[in-house]
């Protein structure tokens, strides 16, 4: 009950870290399933309307509900400690958006138990995705689950941002931030840029299916292209949404197990920015095959390439500030050096993409596949595990066993290598990607094989960490506040896991790796800001999960509006919209209560703080 | 500097060495790597540019981290903390000038290429023009000049330009003939796309659907046969001669009422499915069953009417989701039956 009424960011952000991790076991099952079905010609292992809903789920739940609630887990157990605050700018909000995001994927895995789970690729193209060519109510979890859940990270993009303008400790200007922080806050800017455009994309979708729109239908006077264009503008952006954070945290971990201070600083936050501004300029190099003409590609296909310069200033950046430092190979820091070859890797077939007409080659096959595996898994997820073996003596109070540790890194990164390495040149020989099976000779049969084998070395990776999490958890909690010795930013200031109020006294920030500043001073803690005082607190409350739940509910009645059940009872309600008003009714029901019980939270008194230390 | 052009110097070697090892990779007729005409050739010269440039870029880069990572590693002894840089302005612009240059140096010959694959000769005199419709699951190809419907073999003389006209009748699909040159998708009527390709050699290249259509989109693949221009003439002329009907009275009423209520054989039938003149001697039945005769076949293929058969008893199963009746539990056609007619349509054969 405390778990399911708690608005600490803490306790948030381990929500978000086990349901994010759920979900990724999920899309990670079905990346295996795809694999056995591939791993030779001709295979009959599932059917091809299986496997082509197998590679939807497996996109559609590894970018939306595995690593990017992962990603929300990390900034919501950091990113408060970071910048000296107590908690996020609007803890109810943040409640609300863990929960939207947790009934939203739920409601879209659902689909696998009612009927058939959406088939139309992540992408969702229309006219594929019309009731026409789709005739499950597939796609219908798809748009109505990815809405609740997208509402989730858009209120967790909002609050991240105000969190972060507004509740810096003193002395914490932009230029001091660390680069975890500046990351999160670029990608939060992204999210409420980018999330607005799926929203509505989703909205018109949903109105074609369920409603009989004609946004995309041709005899209506629709265009499916228009889906593309939508469609993209939210999902280019989104791929630097994923990485930017991934980079925050290789900055992070670079720098602190090499003991130096990131090189470059400046540039880096220039170069993230950048980043971020030319991601929404490039959407349309998805679509150099759909006929733009050739100056549309010519100038989508040149500011793609252009965003290899940020990324390569921050590539070197990494480089120099290992350079001359005293670089220790744990597994956090293990995780961050491979993440610095592999993402360069998949950043150079990115511009090899970028050039249009070798595109017209690469587009659709599984040389894409390769590349944006190499970018996310490669770049992302090995940035989540550093990320997670780094943090995880904060979040929990318990280092993650060392030589297990290792071997997971190991197995994972030969995985991931021996997985996504061929697929190169199986697309350039000729394979196109969401090919359910092959004929045999095309030259495609051993690579694929061997493809197989790496991803499930990969799969023993994942369940060795897994099982590192589970023997670390029997460990007693509570190592020191800086359990790698040279932390430098202000988590490592405050105990490990913090008690409930993060900082008892906000402290004084006298400049970048403010923490690391006042050790090399000689001092033992932080300068603190202010008196010691009585510290305000927000209550616990149940309604953002109740919210959700009535979301949830209105959602599933609105999918089954034309539906036949074959009993008048149930066409009785769902046809009569009886149970999407049910639903928003509670949804909108709370929102009332919320807004009419005026709740001022509760304090924590200073001779309560003394006593309480580090356990809370 | 002196020092990083002379390691550059030394890379020659390597990427000559690697152009042969690509262009080893993969079959002739289905390869991206081994680029029959001048559009696939084009593609993989600029395949091999940003190749060559992105190979220079991961050696320099792992180079340093080899480097690094050996050099900085932390000792017993390491107890001072290591000197803290701000940064350098001069590497760092270094390393913000020399990828802006190779980023550039693409850019100039994508642009390039861009417009030369971009040109519309739809309307050149000296071009073949096909209309090419996709649908759910199979290739239709229509000549205009010479009022000719085909599906599934696209007939093409060597060493002319081909001008396509693409369009999908359902989804969309993505029209790729890898060794000829890249995709182009087909959308729906209002949005057409143009495309042009080339084929140097007489062959037979393998075609693909590359974008997801639906259950069977990895199976609907088309062939592109490459002919000298007296073949193809020849071909022109056969395939407007009128062709044969079925002796067996009953069996021919049979197939007129059931199979050319969709497909055409000849001049008899109707649009609807593909257009089955000239059947026999396909380089497959339905896209994948491959048929015995010819060469460079991807596996050993089986007689023609094997094929048929096989299709006929059970097209779900060979193409799942298609849109053909089953002849035998929706058109109530008996095994003699559907054997009669494959016997019929695999002797419906052109020469050229």
């Amino acid at each position: 009950m405390d778990w399911l009424t708690t608005v600490d960011h803490k306790k948030i952000a381990i929500l978000y870290l086990i349901a994010g991790g759920f979900f990724f076991g999920i899309g990670g099952i079905e990346a295996l399933l795809i694999r056995v079905q591939l791993w030779k010609p001709m295979n009959t292992f599932v059917t091809a309307q299986q496997f082509n809903e197998l590679i939807t789920m497996h996109g559609t739940t590894m970018i939306f509900l595995g690593v990017m609630p992962i990603i929300f887990a990390i900034m919501n157990a950091v990113i408060p400690l970071q910048i000296g605050a107590r908690d996020v700018a609007f803890p109810f909000l943040n409640s609300l958006g863990f929960w939207t995001f947790l009934f939203g994927g739920l409601l879209l895995n659902l689909s696998w138990f009612m009927g058939g789970a959406p088939d139309g690729g992540w992408t969702a193209y229309a006219p594929l995705s019309s009731t026409t060519y789709s005739t499950t109510h597939g796609v219908d979890f798809y748009t109505i689950g990815l809405q609740i859940a997208g509402l989730g990270t858009l209120i967790g993009g909002i609050n991240f941002l105000a969190t972060i303008i507004t509740m810096r400790a003193p002395g914490m200007s932009f230029m001091r931030m660390p680069m975890f922080t500046w990351t999160t806050f670029v990608t939060s800017a992204m999210i409420l840029f980018a999330f607005p455009a799926i929203a509505v994309g989703l909205v018109l979708l949903s109105f074609d299916r369920i409603l009989g729109a004609n946004f995309f239908n041709v005899a209506g006077g629709g265009n499916p292209v228009l889906w593309q264009h939508i469609f993209w503008i939210f999902g280019h952006p989104e791929v630097y949404i994923l990485i930017l954070p991934a980079f925050g945290i290789i900055s992070e971990v670079v720098s602190t197990f090499s003991r130096k201070r990131l090189f470059g600083y400046s540039s880096m936050v220039f170069a993230t920015i950048l980043i971020a501004f030319l991601g929404f300029m490039v959407w349309a190099h998805h679509m150099f095959t759909t006929g733009m003409g050739p100056v549309a590609n010519a100038l989508f296909a040149i500011a793609t390439m252009l965003i290899a310069v940020p990324t390569g200033i921050k590539i070197f950046n990494w480089l120099f500030t290992m350079w001359g430092g005293q670089i220790t190979f744990n597994t956090a820091s293990l995780f961050a050096i491979g993440f610095v070859p592999t993402f360069v890797m998949g950043g150079v077939t990115g511009v090899m993409l970028g050039s249009a007409p070798a595109d017209y080659q690469f587009h659709d096959t599984y040389f894409v596949v390769a590349h944006f595996h190499y970018v996310i898994v490669g770049g992302l997820v090995l940035g989540l595990f550093s990320g997670l073996h780094y943090w995880w003596p904060k979040m929990f109070g318990r280092v993650l066993n060392e030589t297990l540790g290792k071997i997971e890194f190991w197995t994972f990164i030969i995985g991931f290598h021996l997985t996504f390495f061929l697929q190169h040149f199986l697309g350039l020989v000729g394979m196109q990607r969401r090919v359910f099976t092959y004929l045999p000779n095309q030259g495609f049969d051993l690579m694929n094989m061997l493809s197989t084998v790496g991803a499930f070395l990969m799969g023993v990776g994942v369940i060795l960490f897994l099982v590192n999490v589970v023997i670390t958890a029997r460990k007693p909690v509570g190592v020191e506040n800086d359990p790698w010795g040279d932390g430098r930013t202000l988590e490592w200031a405050i105990p490990s896991p913090p008690p409930e109020y993060n900082f008892k006294q906000l402290p004084l920030v006298r400049g970048i790796d403010a923490y690391w500043k006042e050790k090399m001073a000689g001092h033992k803690e932080m300068t603190p800001a202010e008196p010691v005082g009585s510290i305000h607190m927000p209550s616990p409350t149940i309604i953002p999960f109740v919210m959700s739940v009535g979301l949830f509910i209105a959602g599933l009645g609105f999918m089954f509006t034309t539906d036949d059940f074959g009993n008048s009872f149930l066409n009785f309600l769902f046809n009569n919209y009886i149970v999407v008003i049910i639903g928003l009714g509670i949804t909108f029901g709370s929102m009332i209560v919320h807004s009419l019980y005026d709740d001022a939270g509760w304090h924590i008194e200073p001779e309560e703080i003394d006593g309480k230390g580090a356990e809370a | 500097m002196m020092k990083r052009w002379k390691a550059g110097k030394r890379l020659v070697p390597l990427f000559v060495g690697l152009t042969f090892l690509l262009s080893a990779c993969g079959r002739e007729d289905l390869s991206a790597l081994r680029p029959q005409g001048p559009v696939a050739q084009g593609q993989f010269d600029l395949m091999k540019l940003a190749i060559t440039i992105m190979l220079s870029v991961l050696v320099i880069v792992f180079g340093i981290a080899a480097y690094v990572l050996i050099k900085f590693r932390r000792k017993p002894g390491d107890k001072e903390m290591p000197k803290q840089v701000e940064g350098n302005h001069l590497l760092e612009i270094i390393w913000t000038g020399i990828p802006l240059i190779l980023v550039l140096v693409l850019a100039v010959a994508t642009v390039q290429k861009v417009f030369a694959y971009g040109e519309n000769y739809w309307e050149d005199k000296d071009a073949i023009r096909v209309k090419v419709t996709s649908h759910l699951f199979w290739w239709e190809f229509n000549y205009p000049d010479y009022d000719i419907t085909t599906a599934q073999d696209l007939i093409i003389p060597t060493n002319k330009k081909i001008a396509f006209q693409l369009k999908t009748a359902d989804v969309i699909h993505s029209f790729w003939v890898p060794s000829l040159g890249g995709k182009t998708d087909t959308n729906t009527e209002g949005t057409i796309n143009t495309a042009w390709l080339e084929a140097e050699k007489e062959g037979v290249y393998l075609g693909k659907c590359a974008e997801l259509c639906g259950p069977s989109h990895a199976l609907m693949e088309f062939k592109v046969k490459a002919v000298s221009q007296e073949s193809f003439d020849n071909w022109v002329a056969a395939i407007k001669q009128p062709v044969e009907p079925i002796q067996d009275p009953a069996l021919a009423e049979v197939f007129k009422t059931q199979c050319l209520s969709c497909h055409a054989v000849g001049d008899q039938g109707g649009p609807m499915g593909p257009n089955l003149t000239g059947i026999g001697n396909r380089e497959t039945v339905a896209g994948i069953l491959i048929n015995e005769e010819g060469s460079n076949k991807p596996f050993p293929g089986k007689p023609v009417k094997d094929n048929l058969i096989e299709w006929l008893t059970n097209p779900q199963e060979v193409k799942p989701g298609n849109h053909m009746p089953s002849p035998k539990e929706d058109l109530g056609l008996t095994d003699e039956e559907i054997e009669g007619i494959a016997e019929y349509l695999a002797n419906v054969k052109l020469n050229y």
